[in-house]
């Protein structure tokens, strides 16, 4: 079955992932209401929302990191610039999202397509300070001489005498056509509970789309040059390819999906702050995308999704969740036990976070994908025992750290 | 003419700490050709070290002083530091007022272990995988040690005064000429600056003139030469990482009188560091300070109120606006080499 | 007139004078071999062609255009290719990858943004590539990962690479530096059939003797960056000058 231009082994994935997307809310949520584990349950709208967003913004770093291999260190800014363009729309002309979106998408492309411009007249750790340098700047305009377009500190919001030309009666959040962005069905089954957000779903779409584009590229000859950008410039400019367009298309498309991400965040929540700029946030895409598997096509949204997970559910573990785990313990047994998690979760959930980075790097240098891929390779090896795998190649293909040179 | 020397004396102190946090990470680069995310954390842990060494010596247990009553009529009970009972109280409270230098001399051997168990325990490893690896380790390290002191001294600042002979301010302007009170400077700053001069001046002078430091020097002109002539690099390169961390250790000791230590200084700092490093050039140890001071001068003159209403935000951009024209104009920074970290 | 003219090139490094008043012609069609001895100016000359370094003084045309001042990609597209002395190919992809890139580049030039067209649909550009891969004998080798082969494959790939463009003129620099007595022998044969299969002009900058009187007909002999004598291989072997110039070197 071949589908929009895709061979049959993409179409395939394709409609997994559509699948996966459209029945997160149900599989976010296995354990029943009130029980112990009810904890490791992720099917909330908030979560949802924020794992198609940060899937969103991962994919489209995964285009500039995982295909040219150029790291920037300053994505962040284009989506604090996608999350003012559509909080501005807000207050200009009304709460339809369908104003702000496709403009942050170009404002955020317009800004990339500067900033690479300058940006990428230098490679390797240059490249990413640059880059750096480019979005703290914007942080720190935004929190001081931009606060009449920002809010400064208190962040960007709706007020009451604002223009809202196009308003109409009982508009009081972001919509889409009427549909209202945080409103919800609600599904109960026995125990469990089911909810479906309008939000997540508008997320989920969108993110379907640009997941779509993404695996197009990836599959193009346009893919194709990225890729070889990453391991031979001197090859490319020898044979006849001008890299410079290339890398900057790249980062400009890079760019519109940060906008994109930073859009829907404004989306779901009416607001916008000059934190969504730092460069914790630039980071944290850094990090999916390696926690993942840069340049696989799937590794980002893992990588978000991972984090996101990770950073929701340990920092919710409070002691009250602890006891209930461990009440069948001997009491001295349960307060070491719980004393001991108390470096792991709640509050100082971000060491379980940094733990697992080191982990992740130290014994799966292709990220969570590679894992997978071993993990799934060995299944097959022992199903199979005899003869060579044939779409498995035997050459022993050297990890690129052998090349690197110091 | 009074505004500038008091805007360069801001900017010393500043300077300083970039130019020893940077000092360390360009160590740690041009030997091992690790990029250390974690570098920044070590210059904390060296606050926090500080602050321990302030909380040890004030270890006090409670003692009935016969002569004083309290407002019932029952004898009072006072603290008293252990070490003004070993001491006496003069002594006692002397080491106590000085405990932050003090903390040098544990922060020295501390930093040192602290670097060669990551050195040997972590880093060797990531010798030879891609940057990209070693940034995301290390940024992993630096986050759980960032943790760990969360948890172990809380979220919020501590002060750590300096001792009371330097709480003063020194008037610098009576001393050149100009009206008294114009130009003052906190001696603290001051005893900042000259100790960042000392350990730099020692830093470079270990590797100017000391066999092992030109081993290391030529280690990081060509490693694999270095390592065919039979000489043990790596074990040179580990004793290169300590010194580093303790660099940053002592750095971060002596800093915290300036700011008061908290858990997340440690990647405030990195950040400038970097870009310090940076328009430095990378793997120059002399561009390292360089830029260090250049940076932190030129941020406390953006921060005169007389260029900020003429660029309003400058301030706020200085630095990365500087590191973007010098990366522009300079290619390789300061004073980089070339064929460093390009691809 | 030849199809790549230098006329009056020098290049001065600092103190170094690495090339001074160099002239050349490389007729069409022709094996031009440049020998001479270590730091004779050989791969600043060849860089000089190709856009890597702009000389300070003098002119390099081809095909009657200047070359100079011209980035290498835009070189490359006036229709000249570089075979390095060691293997440039894309390490982390495919060998057929390696080879479409080419072929895409001499389709669609030095940028064209086609995100929404798809690789495995290029017919022309699929049965391109494994025309030259069956040319260098490396059509079983295409779904390999090109870091994962021998040196030998590696410099058959680039060539292949190379060919693919129909480059009017191919620069070889060393191509059979640090190869056995065997890979060099196999190499030699591979460029004279390339060179019976199509017009194409090579100049090939070289160490070994063996192979320059295998392959050239016009042999350049530099010396402290300036040419000595341009004759035939023949005139070359007994040619004083040229001996003086090794044995000058080994003493």
């Amino acid at each position: 079955m071949k589908f929009l231009g895709l061979s049959a082994k993409d179409t395939r994935f394709l409609l997994i992932v559509i699948l996966l997307t459209l029945a997160t809310p149900i599989i976010l949520q296995p354990f029943p209401e009130g029980s112990g584990l009810a904890t490791f349950n992720a099917g909330y709208p908030d979560l949802m929302q924020r794992f198609a967003i940060f899937g969103i913004f991962a994919i489209g770093f995964n285009i500039l990191f995982g295909l040219t291999g150029y790291l920037s260190f300053g994505h962040a800014a284009f989506l604090g610039i996608g999350s003012y363009t559509v909080v501005w729309m807000y207050k200009l002309l009304d709460y339809n999202v369908i104003w702000g979106l496709p403009l942050a998408v170009v404002t955020s492309g317009l800004f990339a397509l500067l900033i690479g411009y300058i940006s990428l007249r230098r490679s390797g750790i240059y490249f990413s300070i640059l880059t750096l340098a480019f979005a703290q700047m914007s942080y720190n305009l935004a929190y001081s001489v931009l606060t009449p377009i920002t809010n400064g500190e208190t962040g960007l919001q709706v007020y009451s005498n604002d223009p809202q030309v196009l308003i109409s009666e009982g508009e009081t959040s972001p919509h889409f056509f009427g549909i209202v962005m945080n409103e919800s069905a609600k599904l109960n089954l026995g125990d469990w509970q089911f909810t479906f957000n309008n939000g997540y779903y508008f997320t989920a779409i969108i993110a379907i789309v640009v997941f779509y584009i993404s695996l197009r590229i990836f599959r193009s000859p346009f893919g194709l040059m990225l890729r070889a950008i990453k391991t031979n410039q001197t090859r490319l400019n020898y044979t006849g390819i001008n890299t410079r367009p290339y890398t900057l298309a790249a980062f400009v498309i890079s760019g519109m999906y940060a906008g994109l991400a930073g859009g829907l965040m404004a989306a779901m929540d009416p607001l916008a702050g000059a934190e969504r700029m730092q460069w914790t946030a630039s980071g944290e895409v850094v990090l999916m995308t390696i926690l993942g598997g840069a340049g696989t096509l799937m590794g980002p949204i893992l990588g978000a999704g991972f984090i996101k997970y990770f950073e929701n559910i340990f920092s919710k573990i409070n002691d009250q969740v602890l006891h209930g785990w461990f009440e069948w313990m001997p009491d001295g047994l349960e307060d070491f036990i719980i004393g001991l998690s108390h470096f792991f979760v709640g509050k100082s959930w971000h060491l379980t976070l940094g733990l697992l980075f080191m982990l992740v790097v130290i014994f799966l240098p292709g990220g969570l994908v590679e894992g997978g891929t071993r993990i799934w390779h060995a299944i097959r090896r022992d199903r199979k025992p005899k003869g060579p795998d044939p779409e498995h190649h035997p050459e022993h293909i050297p990890h690129v750290a052998e090349k690197e040179e110091f | 003419m009074d505004a500038i020397i008091l805007q360069i004396l801001n900017g010393l102190d500043k300077g300083s700490a970039y130019a020893l946090i940077a000092l360390g990470l360009t160590l740690i680069f041009g030997t091992l050709g690790v990029v250390n995310f974690a570098h920044g954390a070590l210059f904390m842990i060296g606050a926090f070290v500080a602050v321990s060494v302030q909380r040890l010596l004030s270890l006090s247990f409670e003692q009935i002083d016969s002569t004083k009553t309290d407002f019932l009529g029952n004898p009072l009970k006072v603290k008293v530091p252990y070490v003004e009972s070993w001491f006496g109280p003069e002594v006692g409270a002397t080491i106590i007022d000085w405990s932050v230098p003090l903390a040098i001399i544990v922060a020295i051997p501390v930093m040192l272990l602290v670097g060669f168990v990551m050195e040997r325990g972590l880093i060797k490893h990531f010798y030879k995988r891609p940057h990209a690896d070693q940034i995301l380790v290390t940024f992993g390290l630096a986050i759980v040690l960032q943790e760990l002191v969360k948890y172990f001294f809380g979220a919020n600042p501590i002060q750590t005064p300096a001792p009371d002979a330097f709480t003063g301010s020194f008037d610098f302007g009576a001393m050149i000429g100009f009206d008294p009170n114009v130009i003052i400077y906190p001696y603290w700053r001051l005893v900042y600056f000259g100790f960042a001069a000392v350990v730099i001046g020692a830093v470079f002078a270990f590797l100017q003139f000391t066999t092992f430091g030109m081993v290391v020097r030529a280690g990081m002109a060509d490693r694999e030469t270095v390592g065919l002539l039979g000489i043990n690099i790596d074990r040179r390169f580990t004793i290169m990482f300590g010194i580093a961390a303790a660099v940053a250790g002592i750095a971060g000791v002596m800093y915290a009188p300036i700011l008061s230590p908290n858990y997340h200084m440690g990647m405030d700092f990195l950040v400038l560091s970097f870009v310090v490093v940076v328009v430095g050039g990378m793997g120059s140890l002399p561009g390292a300070v360089a830029a260090g001071f250049l940076l932190g001068i030129l941020q406390s003159f953006a921060s005169m109120n007389e260029v900020k209403s003429v660029i309003p935000g400058i301030d706020q951009v200085i630095i990365y606006l500087v590191a973007i024209i010098i990366l522009l104009t300079r290619p390789r920074g300061l004073m980089g080499r070339a064929g460093v970290m390009e691809e | 007139m030849g199809i790549l003219e230098v006329k009056g090139v020098g290049k001065r490094f600092g103190g170094l004078q690495a090339l001074s008043d160099v002239n050349l012609s490389v007729a069409e069609n022709s094996v031009h071999a440049i020998i001479g001895p270590n730091g004779a100016g050989k791969s600043t000359l060849l860089n000089c062609f190709v856009g890597k370094l702009i000389p300070d003084t003098g002119s390099v045309m081809f095909n009657g255009q200047s070359v100079l001042g011209r980035k290498p990609h835009e070189i490359n597209q006036m229709g000249i290719s570089r075979v390095f002395q060691t293997p440039e190919i894309f390490g982390d992809l495919t060998v057929m990858e390696n080879v479409m890139i080419s072929c895409f580049a001499h389709r669609d030039g030095a940028f064209r943004i086609h995100p929404f067209e798809t690789v495995a649909h290029e017919a022309d550009i699929i049965e391109q590539a494994e025309t030259m891969l069956s040319d260098v004998n490396m059509l079983d080798k295409r779904e390999m990962h090109a870091a994962s082969m021998s040196r030998g494959d590696k410099r058959r790939l680039e060539m292949a690479m190379c060919l693919a463009q129909e480059p009017k003129l191919l620069l070889l620099d060393e191509p059979t530096a640090g190869m056995a007595r065997a890979d060099t022998n196999n190499t030699i044969a591979l460029l004279k059939e390339i060179k019976e299969k199509r017009d194409i002009t090579m100049a090939i900058i070289e160490h070994d003797m063996h192979v320059v009187f295998s392959l050239a007909e016009r042999i350049t002999v530099l010396a402290q960056g300036t040419p000595l004598v341009e004759d035939t291989p023949e005139n070359i072997k007994g040619h004083p000058k040229v001996k003086e110039a090794y044995l000058g070197e080994s003493v």
